[in-house]
């Protein structure tokens, strides 16, 4: 079943169209990997996604109960976030501010949720810490927590090992992984195309060349294996 | 002690106190979200945009300057924070353009109209609030009561939402919130206290009062809520100490909480270091 499809987007700022004519759909448990070059419009799919910001042209449909706003999103960091006094706690509670509502204050089952999911990506032990003086590994699993109490169906990763050592980027790998294993669709922005290709399921390339297709397909295509060439060399 | 005590015999002196404790408390609860955002000197910007609202309001012949003085300061309010990652200038620099512009701009237009005898008494006034505090009437008392416990509540009642919007506004956008309206909120809401803290305390301590005791909480406390609950007490404990030792030793009531302010963060900043 489709969770979301996308038809002709045309993505851009005002004067400036960054990629045109994007169809793709993304199936329940998918994980995809959108791949392309610096300012091709990875980003900028993201945020129309989310509804951030409004596309130029063409339409996206969300089905499967599925709305922008029960989207989880694990977004770059902000240069703000790293020496922000918040307790792990206090993190990944604010995930579920889609199920505030009305309310002013979380309720009972939210508070729950955040501590089952920190226990989920063991985290629990580090729920009283401050969260700038996490290593940045450790800074992304909380953002995931986050990112986790606000979805049962869907992540959305903006380049979530970034900056982070190839042992942790791994770590972060694996556990993206078996996320998507427990039924969760998986789309991520990533510049390794090592493990995108490793990991996805479906890859979308913009940018330079559009693809859009299964990891086999993108390896045989033009647009695939000139990036998958120019990336080992 | 028994010369203190006939000081609170004066009316003045108590009104002083309670007023001085108030915005002290607003102050610092906003403070942390400010200063998070990156938005300290906010404070100084917004005062000074008042000034300049002041000038014009009393070249115009308004005899109720706030009509005038409130809006403007709100609306530069809500356009400084509206600030997002494509806006042509950045924070920083937008603040000091209309903080200098502003000031600049409201000086001129009392020197050219020459609507007041003392010029620089008024200047000196607005900006280190000078003897202001201490001649406070019955209704500004009850005034900045009524606006302070407005601000406390809606500070409750929106915290788990000033958190989200403060700590990842992209996030909180994402996922539904409505983080147009809490920035409008919060820009508002700054503006008031503002105004009013400029009118009664001058806009020097007014920018103290958002900065120190957020920072200085931020140097010992590991979450945001025992930031902001140690910030608020802070702040309030050093306006007291500041009033109480200006009357005891006669300095100026705005800068003697500055300084107050100043020694409570060296404190934080030391014990901060040494509990690592």
């Amino acid at each position: 079943m489709d969770q979301l499809t996308c038809k002709n987007l045309k993505l851009g700022y005002e004067n400036i169209t960054l990629t045109e004519d994007l169809s793709f759909s993304v199936e329940k448990g998918d994980y995809l990997c959108i791949v392309g070059e610096n300012g091709a419009g990875k980003s900028t799919l993201m945020r129309t996604i989310l509804r951030l910001q409004k596309p130029l042209a063409g339409s996206i449909e969300y089905n499967d109960d599925l709305t922008a706003s029960k989207i989880g999103y694990l977004p770059q960091q902000t240069v703000v976030q790293k020496d922000f006094p918040a307790s792990v706690y206090e993190v990944v509670l604010s995930g579920c501010q889609n199920s505030l509502g009305v309310h002013l204050f979380y309720s009972r089952e939210a508070k729950k949720r955040a501590l089952d999911t920190m226990e989920r990506l063991s985290l629990s032990d580090l729920a009283k810490w401050c969260y700038r003086d996490l290593s940045g590994g450790q800074q992304q699993r909380v953002l995931l927590a986050r990112a986790l109490c606000a979805t049962e169906k869907m992540l959305l990763l903006d380049e979530p090992v970034a900056g982070l050592d190839p042992l942790v980027t791994n770590e972060m790998y694996d556990l993206i992984k078996k996320l998507n294993d427990e039924g969760i669709t998986v789309i991520m922005i990533s510049h390794d195309i090592a493990a995108s290709v490793k990991y996805a399921k479906h890859i979308l390339h913009i940018g330079n060349g559009f693809f859009f297709g299964t990891v086999e397909e993108y390896k045989k295509s033009s647009a695939g294996s000139a990036y998958l060439e120019g990336g080992e060399a | 002690m028994g010369n203190l005590a006939s000081y609170f015999a004066y009316p003045f002196v108590r009104y002083a106190l309670i007023v001085g404790v108030l915005i002290a408390l607003c102050s610092s609860l906003l403070g942390v979200i400010l200063v998070l955002k990156r938005f300290s000197y906010i404070g100084d910007g917004l005062s000074h945009v008042a000034f300049g609202a002041m000038a014009i309001a009393a070249v115009v012949g308004l005899s109720d300057r706030m009509i005038l003085t409130l809006p403007i300061t709100i609306v530069c309010a809500i356009l400084l924070l509206r600030t997002g990652q494509n806006t042509r200038i950045k924070g920083d620099a937008a603040i000091a353009m209309i903080s200098v512009g502003a000031l600049a701009a409201g000086y001129l237009l009392m020197n050219i109209f020459n609507s007041s005898p003392n010029i620089s008494g008024d200047v000196c006034t607005t900006l280190f609030g000078s003897m202001k505090i201490l001649t406070l009437t019955k209704s500004e008392v009850i005034l900045s009561l009524v606006l302070s416990i407005v601000v406390v509540i809606l500070f409750i009642a929106f915290y788990n939402r000033f958190f989200a919007v403060t700590f990842d506004e992209n996030f909180a956008k994402a996922v539904g919130t409505k983080t147009y309206l809490l920035n409008l909120l919060i820009a508002t809401v700054i503006a008031v206290i503002i105004v009013l803290a400029m009118n009664l305390v001058g806009s020097l301590l007014v920018s103290a009062l958002v900065i120190f005791p957020a920072l200085s909480a931020m140097r010992i406390f590991k979450s945001f809520r025992s930031v902001t609950i140690f910030s608020a007490c802070l702040s309030v404990f050093c306006a007291l100490l500041g009033i109480i030792l200006s009357i005891l030793w006669g300095t100026p009531v705005g800068s003697t909480i500055v300084v107050t302010d100043i020694a409570a963060f060296a404190l934080c900043a030391i014990i901060g270091k040494i509990k690592g």
